[in-house]
Formats: C-alpha cells, sequence, structure tokens
C-alpha cells in the first residue's frame, strides 16, 4: 500500500466541498436576512429552515473531517512559500473551526432562547442547554459575531483561490473543480 | 320590587362567611403556559398575579375566587418574543393590563379533582372556561394544581397577521398552580 499523497481530490471530497459551500454560504445570507426580519409569521416560518440547513451543514462538515482523514488532500504547490503555506493551512483549520462553531453557537442560541430545533420537522433534537434569557442575548451575539468572522475567511478563501488561479497560474483552483486536474503523477 | 329587594338583601346576608378569602402564597404558587410554534411546544409564564380564594374541599360549591394576570409580567424565550407579545395584535398589555377570571361554580369529580368553571376575560373578550383541577394538602399549604385549553384566537390574542394557525396554533395549554394558607 503506498503512503503517496495524491495529487487529485476526490470526487466524494468535491462534490462535499460544494455542497457545503452553496448551503454555507446560501445559510449565511439567509440568516442575516431572517434575522433582520422584525417578529412575524414569516419570521417563525423561515426560522426553522435556517436551523435545518445549519444542521445539515453541522453534518456535511463532520463527514468531510472524517473524508478528510482517510484520504489527504492534495499537496500545496511547491512553488508556494513556507509563510504561505503556513497560512494556508491556518486558514483551512479556522474554517473547519467556524464550521462547527457557526451551528453549534445558533443551536445553543435556539435552546437557551426555549424553542427546539426539529430537524426537518421530523427528528428533535435534544436542547442542548436550559432555557435562559442571559445566555441566550450572549449566545445570539456569539452567533453573529461568529458568522461574520466566517463570511470574512470565505471570502479571504475564494480570493486566495482566485490569485492561485490568475495570478500564481496554478492547479489549486482547478483540482476543487475537477478530480482529473491537477499534476501529472 | 321593595319587599323583592329586602329579600335579595337578607339572602346574601343569610350566606354564611363560611371561611374568608384567603391570597395564594405567590413564591410557591404559578401560572404556566404552552403554546405551539411551528408545531414545537414553546413555554411561557407569567410573573405577576393574584388572586384571592376562598376553597374549602368539602364545601366545594360555596368556593368564591378572585383572580387576575398582570399581562405585562410575561416571561417567554427571547426579549424579542416578549416584546411582541406585548404589543396590540397579541395581549395588547396598554389597552387591557390585566386578565381576569372569577370561579363562578366549582364542583367535586371525586378523588381530590374538581372542576372550576367560570368567565375568563383577556383583551376585553370574555368567555366561559372549565378547568379541572386536584388539590393536595402539605406543611400547612393547601395545593390546587390544574390546567385548561385556551383558545387564543377567541380572545383576539394574535390578531391579523398572527390569526394564522399554522404559525401559532390556537390552542394554549393554561397549566397553573396556587398555593393556600390551610389557616
Amino acid at each position: 500500500m503506498s503512503l503517496a499523497v495524491s495529487p487529485h481530490y476526490t470526487r466524494t471530497a468535491i462534490a462535499l466541498h460544494w455542497i457545503a459551500a452553496l448551503l454555507i454560504v446560501g445559510n449565511l445570507g439567509f440568516g442575516l436576512y431572517v434575522a433582520g426580519l422584525h417578529l412575524s409569521p414569516a419570521k417563525l416560518r423561515y426560522l426553522p429552515w435556517h436551523k435545518w440547513i445549519g444542521v445539515t451543514v453541522l453534518l456535511l462538515s463532520a463527514l468531510r473531517l472524517l473524508w478528510r482523514l482517510g484520504h489527504a488532500p492534495p499537496p500545496l504547490p511547491a512553488t508556494m512559500g513556507a509563510t504561505q503555506m503556513r497560512l494556508a493551512r491556518l486558514s483551512h483549520a479556522l474554517l473547519y473551526v467556524l464550521f462547527f462553531a457557526a451551528p453549534l453557537t445558533g443551536w445553543l442560541f435556539g435552546s437557551a432562547s426555549g424553542i427546539q430545533t426539529v430537524y426537518l420537522g421530523l427528528v428533535p433534537l435534544p436542547d442542548l442547554i436550559p432555557k435562559d434569557k442571559a445566555v441566550a442575548v450572549v449566545l445570539r451575539a456569539a452567533h453573529k459575531w461568529i458568522n461574520y468572522s466566517l463570511a470574512a475567511l470565505i471570502a479571504v478563501h475564494v480570493a486566495a483561490a482566485l490569485k492561485h488561479h490568475f495570478h500564481d497560474r496554478d492547479d489549486v483552483l482547478r483540482r476543487m473543480l475537477s478530480p482529473s486536474r491537477g499534476p501529472a503523477t | 320590587m321593595k319587599a323583592f329587594a329586602a329579600l335579595a338583601l337578607a339572602a346574601a346576608l343569610a350566606v354564611p362567611a363560611a371561611h374568608a378569602q384567603q391570597k395564594v402564597i405567590a413564591d410557591k404558587s404559578f401560572i404556566r403556559f404552552a403554546l405551539t410554534q411551528m408545531g414545537i411546544s414553546v413555554e411561557g409564564r407569567f410573573r405577576k398575579f393574584d388572586a384571592a380564594v376562598a376553597f374549602d374541599p368539602a364545601k366545594p360549591e360555596a368556593t368564591r375566587g378572585e383572580f387576575s394576570v398582570d399581562l405585562a409580567s410575561i416571561d417567554l424565550g427571547t426579549p424579542e418574543s416578549e416584546t411582541e407579545a406585548k404589543r396590540k395584535p397579541w395581549l395588547d398589555v396598554q389597552g387591557f393590563p390585566q386578565a381576569k377570571f372569577t370561579s363562578a361554580s366549582v364542583k367535586a369529580l371525586g378523588g381530590g379533582r374538581f372542576e372550576a368553571r367560570g368567565p375568563l376575560t383577556i383583551k376585553g373578550n370574555t368567555h366561559d372556561i372549565v378547568a379541572p383541577f386536584t388539590v393536595a394538602e402539605s406543611n400547612g399549604v393547601r395545593i390546587v394544581d390544574g390546567q385548561f385549553l385556551l383558545k387564543r384566537l377567541q380572545y383576539k390574542v394574535g390578531e391579523g397577521e398572527w390569526a394564522d394557525t399554522d404559525t401559532v396554533a390556537d390552542d394554549i395549554t393554561v397549566h397553573f398552580r396556587f398555593a393556600l394558607p390551610l389557616k
């Protein structure tokens, strides 16, 4: 068995990346919109959707992390400097931390508000903490700032991918678009 | 006519003051409620209420009870929902600060179970409710515990866009517990 790292992402890794990207970016925008609505029947109808997408992101992120443990991502291009590589690894680690922190603070916020999450209207999730208004206020702020941080880091992630593609002219972006792309083995 | 009035007065005076009305012990009493929001049960309570009750389990028909709830004392999950609940479409606490219930009749159902009936007024709307309750005694305190179903739309609680029962159901379960001193 070879321990050599494949120069390609697996089809699964690519599919999970783009599904997660769609759900995360979509739910960031949707969450911002719903949070800005005054309390109305529409808001009560939309909130469960926001929660369900968040729970899906949580599950997907766990799945991606497990997949990543079994299938190492392709190495970074050798043209990258040591500092740049460190920053790339750090930003990816931070992205994963936020992928978990964002939905978890949302779940905690819902629990502290006394509004249970019932995933897809079918699966009741346990309340993580008891109902407490003061705690709910803190968690709401935490959820908000963690998601602002996530949005900012995603912007950096996208900018870096575009920089790699258009400026450095390497395969970093292309290999996340197709499993056949990447440097020849 | 005069004779009738005199008779009525005599009858009123003849009602024996079997037991005086008592104030409930606030910290051992509660008024909680559960509403269904998008199919999920959400609980709340009222922090401030007052009640004067004259109740003798041996003579339930002689029960007199006046209950009032300070609606602005509503406690829900979030400040946002509390603010909304106090506004005009919901409880309109400025126009109608209190909800009132008068126990007009109580009958024994047997086995420590009773049933209170009377008018409940919320937001200027009055409807009779029937509230089954149990009575238990411990440590010199009589605990009256019961619940009833409140149809919020009957009282115009949640008007306009909020009248939609798919988002917030019409049925609200009210669970009450009143502790009364035994002496």
